[in-house]
């Protein structure tokens, strides 16, 4: 019996769980000098340390703790004054150790929370995601499973090995359970991890880039009938690689654990991955019979116990939260919910902001990157942000055009010129020859030759006929390539026929 | 020449009457000589140390100012990375490998112009008490051959003992340096916990693993202690403080006024009357040398072999997982088709010996969920009653002293079938491994009842690793004394010796 989602939340209540794995952006890894560059050869970026070679030792990055207490203290969390590592043990190929350093029952940080603002029914309400832990792990190595179908273990001929990745740091944010989101669960959902992303970002922390896997969510869903405090069971969506996807697998399994239970099957406690094609989940790993990792402290490792006036200086110098900055940016504009939601969607208020603060309007700013930098990017198919225009670039048109140097038309021939990488706007327009017709006569004459050229339109236009002005500067336009003011033209053209606007 | 005891030989040296390459070239020629009976050494660099000892002399010719022990050779237990040479820890799950990297003490080593001569024979992992676990053969006791040198480190005291090695390097995790010094009549040395990297130390019980010193007498540990201590960036647990000033401790050798305490616990019934008489003996010596003798009580003790054996092989069970045939050492049952699973598997199976399996299988469970308070959890409670008892004893006596085992040398083969007995070899020694402190066997005679040696037990509080020195040293001169000669000049001589 096939369940449509508004059948599913009219009986049931979802509760989640969010676990997000951040790769931090240190220039070494958790637990040796090794490099962390993304996309290196296999195994160039290798040690005795992060291969596990008998005698190896393991030291921490003392930047990673720094990045992880950041996220914290941004995550209004506790520092704990003591904390330690732990191993977490099982074996797999791509685990040097065979056991993985994580924090255990002694986290960094404990007891934060975030607020997330979603669109609902009743206008824009609040939601706290209690966050329960933030701690410090280091990444496993991949494998690389070569003549199975779609690259999985099963079926494979053999598989190949890099540890370039195994002891990148990890931070894993663990929430509480969030109840209470009821039908607005995956978009609560999908609105935490972008929040945690704009904060990770904010903090200079990571990447934060979901589709290189720099930051990785975990889903856990269940449901229970609606009034019921007892918790129902639960999957572990895993695989989820952007925000659309968050959304996408918490309402897919919403539904899917609905139809079980309305024709009275059990949940089964598993992990589970999303396929991005489908938007469906996959059975994985069952977790009905629960690993035994065998956690002990890490005895290679001292405890950290960061110094409290450490602590202090990290938190005075934390950014402005994301949202916030965010609401300030939007009242300083006076721009629409709508304008700021499409930049936030198209990833350019940073860039925005930037171009606003070298003396651009913001409006002015808003459209060049919204609209005609944004709609050469979707040409390239490339990110605005890897286009070689900067907002230096952007702010100089924006001044050339108010100083009537260029006019909007000649100035998106400059934008061209810069991101086709002919150089700076100065250079585009010297290279170019861009300029704008200033000079009257140069300007009359084109005008005298348009009507001599049309002489029944320009009587027209004497006859008081305004709308047919348009075909006589047309061709004046023509006449000067372009480089003339538009407005300007009108305006001569109009007295030069006796004419004015009405 | 290769009786004399390092110092000895480093004067020479520095005087000009013998050679590094000599001096070198003497010690390889006794190993060619005796070690097909003793076999304490898995693998000799005669090439690299002749060439290392080469390189000695240069340098001395050319005036460059060089370390104490520059030139004397040394014998490195098979548990430590050295670059380039095979490194097996005693187990044919490592057959072959070759480190890309030289461990701490090694790089000290070579800083010190100390002239490494090759890799000595070991419990494999240094899992035991008697050198019979090597999956290469037993190591020979060169009082008899027919003995064990006591274990881990069997092959280090055991080339001590046969001048094949004027110095030798172990690692004590519950007295697999003191308790194979106190079968051999040498000194052995467990400096306090962090005193010495344990980078490129092969671990068993990270906790509990400890390098240190072995040498023929008491200063030439000191000297070797030294030239390998001192904080470490590449081990987070190594002290960064300085090291404390052994050297000076075993030259002066004074304990006027001393407190030496008798742990009352370690002594008494299970020990052997030989290991007692000299035990008491050695106590009135320093008593006339000045110390005052008082009685220590120690009542958590009597749990520390059982807290042991939980602490241990849970940390060896987690340290030896990556003994799994992906990246080095010995691979099994690679055939076409079979998972990275049962070539694991296979691996472990043929490649760990009967005891390294015990422990991890023995660690394994103590690790478990619903098992982990009772047995891991309650270790560690013990572990911190015994350092307390410790700290306790450590304000009515500056050292605490023992004998280092209940029993002289036992039989090749005589405990092999009870690993409870074997365990109980350590009974005295492990206390100091479970609170971190420092710990010193020297020879203090032979027992009457078998005539073989019997070993002296120090203990000194954290980072104060010379009270030991002082001590050792003073009763050392005492011993000498009274024999005329040291203990390792009565031992009998071996086929072909030099």
């Amino acid at each position: 019996m096939s369940l449509t989602y508004e059948e599913v939340v009219a009986k049931y209540e979802p509760v989640l769980g969010l676990e997000v794995h951040v790769e931090l952006n240190t220039n070494s890894k958790m637990f040796c000098g090794c490099s962390t560059i993304f996309g290196a050869e296999p195994n160039t970026q290798t040690c005795p340390v992060c291969l596990a070679l008998p005698g190896a030792l393991p030291t921490v990055n003392e930047k990673a703790i720094e990045s992880t207490i950041k996220i914290g203290l941004a995550l209004n969390c506790s520092i704990a004054p003591f904390s330690r590592f732990a191993r977490k043990n099982y074996f797999y190929p791509d685990m040097p150790k065979n056991f993985q350093i994580s924090q255990y029952d002694e986290p960094i940080c404990v007891n934060g929370y975030v607020d997330v603002e979603i669109e609902t029914d009743e206008g824009p309400k609040v939601f706290r995601i209690e966050v329960e832990r933030v701690h410090m792990e280091e990444d496993t190595g991949k494998s690389l499973h070569v003549g199975g179908a779609t690259g999985r273990i099963h079926g494979a001929e053999y598989s190949l090995l890099d540890y370039n990745r195994a002891g990148i740091p990890l931070v894993e944010i663990v929430t509480k359970i969030v109840p209470g989101t009821g039908k607005y669960a995956p978009e609560v959902a999908k609105a935490y991890v972008a929040e945690l992303r704009d904060i990770l970002r904010s903090l200079g922390v990571s990447d934060v880039k979901m589709e290189q896997g720099s930051l990785r969510c975990d889903a856990n869903v269940s449901l229970r009938l609606i009034g019921s405090d007892v918790l129902g069971t639960r999957s572990e969506t895993k695989n989820v690689n952007s925000l659309r996807s968050v959304e996408r697998a918490i309402r897919g399994e919403m539904i899917r654990h609905a139809e079980r239970l309305n024709n009275g099957e059990r949940v089964v406690q598993e992990t589970r991955h999303f396929q991005e094609d489908t938007g469906l989940t996959r059975s994985g790993r069952s977790k009905e019979q629960a690993e035994d990792y065998r956690y002990f402290p890490e005895p290679d490792l001292v405890p950290v116990a960061p110094d409290a006036a450490w602590i202090e200086q990290l938190r005075a110098a934390l950014p402005e939260r994301p949202s916030i900055h965010r609401k300030r940016l939007q009242e300083q504009w006076a721009v629409p919910d709508k304008e700021m939601s499409a930049m936030i969607n198209a990833d350019v208020l940073d860039v925005v902001e930037a171009t606003v603060a070298l003396g651009a309007d913001p409006a002015k700013a808003r459209s060049w990157w919204l609209g005609e930098i944004s709609r050469i990017a979707n040409e390239k198919d490339v990110a605005i942000k890897n286009l070689p225009i900067s907002a230096t670039d952007v702010a100089e048109i924006v001044a050339l055009v108010n100083a009537g140097e260029l006019t909007d038309k000649l100035a998106r021939q400059v934008v061209e010129g810069v991101i086709a990488g002919e150089g700076k706007p100065s250079a585009v327009i010297a290279a170019r020859g861009i300029k704008v017709v200033n000079d009257d006569s140069a300007l009359m004459a084109a005008i005298e030759r348009a009507c001599a050229g049309q002489p029944e339109t320009a009587q027209k236009v004497r006859d008081g006929h305004l709308p047919a002005a348009g075909a006589l500067i047309g061709m004046v336009m023509k006449d000067t390539k372009g480089q003339a003011d538009a407005a300007k033209v009108r305006a001569l053209l109009l007295a030069h026929l006796g004419q004015s606007e009405g | 020449m290769i009786r004399n005891s390092a110092s000895e030989m480093a004067s020479k040296l520095a005087s000009g009457e013998i050679t590094s390459v000599g001096l070198t070239q003497a010690h390889l020629d006794q190993i060619s000589a005796v070690d097909k009976d003793v076999h304490a050494f898995l693998h000799v660099d005669t090439q690299g140390a002749l060439a290392q000892a080469a390189a000695v002399d240069a340098k001395r010719k050319s005036g460059e100012k060089l370390s104490p022990l520059a030139g004397v050779p040394l014998a490195l237990k098979d548990v430590m990375t050295q670059k380039g040479i095979p490194t097996t820890c005693g187990s044919k799950i490592l057959e072959g490998w070759r480190p890309p990297y030289d461990s701490t003490v090694v790089t000290n080593l070579k800083k010190n112009d100390i002239i490494i001569l090759g890799k000595t024979n070991m419990d494999e992992f240094a899992m035991g008490s008697s050198t019979e676990n090597s999956a290469y053969g037993p190591t020979h006791n060169p009082w008899d051959l027919t003995r064990i040198p006591g274990g881990s480190g069997g092959g280090s005291a055991a080339a001590l003992a046969a001048f094949e090695a004027p110095l030798a390097i172990g690692t004590d995790t519950g007295g697999s340096i003191r308790q194979p010094a106190a079968v051999t009549g040498t000194v052995g040395v467990k400096p306090t916990y962090g005193g010495v990297s344990r980078y490129g130390l092969v671990a068993f019980s990270s906790s509990l693993d400890q390098a240190g010193p072995c040498a023929r007498t008491v200063l030439d540990a000191a000297l070797l202690h030294e030239a390998i201590a001192g904080h470490d960036p590449k081990d987070s647990t190594s002290i960064n403080a300085p090291v404390p000033a052994v050297v000076a401790a075993a030259k002066s050798g004074n304990v006027k006024g001393m407190k030496i305490g008798v742990v009352k616990e370690l002594n008494g019934d299970g020990y052997q009357k030989g290991v007692r008489a000299r035990f008491e003996e050695s106590l009135e010596l320093l008593a006339a040398a000045g110390a005052e003798i008082v009685e220590v009580s120690a009542p958590n003790f009597e749990y520390a072999l059982a807290a042991y054996y939980l602490i241990a092989p849970s940390e060896c069970s987690s340290n030896l997982a990556r003994f799994d045939a992906m990246r080095y050492g010995l691979r099994v049952g690679d055939n076409d088709g079979a998972s990275a699973e049962s070539v694991m598997n296979l691996t472990r199976e043929v490649g760990f010996g009967r005891e390294v399996k015990r422990r991890i299988i023995l660690g394994t469970y103590a690790l478990s969920s619903g098992y982990y308070d009772a047995y891991y959890g309650s270790a560690q409670k013990v572990r911190t009653l015994i350092t307390q008892d410790f700290n306790k004893a450590f304000e009515k006596a500056d050292v605490l002293v023992s004998p280092t085992c209940p029993t002289t040398a036992f039989k090749i083969g005589e405990k092999a079938n009870d690993p409870l007995a074997m365990y109980l070899n350590d009974i005295a020694t492990i206390p100091v491994n479970m609170a971190g402190i420092g710990g010193m066997s020297l020879p203090s005679g032979i027992a009457e009842e078998d005539g073989l040696p019997v070993g002296f037990q120090i203990m000194s509080p954290v980072m104060k690793d010379e009270r030991m020195y002082s001590v050792g040293a003073a009763l050392e001169a005492a011993l000498h004394s009274k024999w005329g000669a040291p203990l390792l000049s009565t031992i009998p001589a071996l086929a072909g010796s030099k």
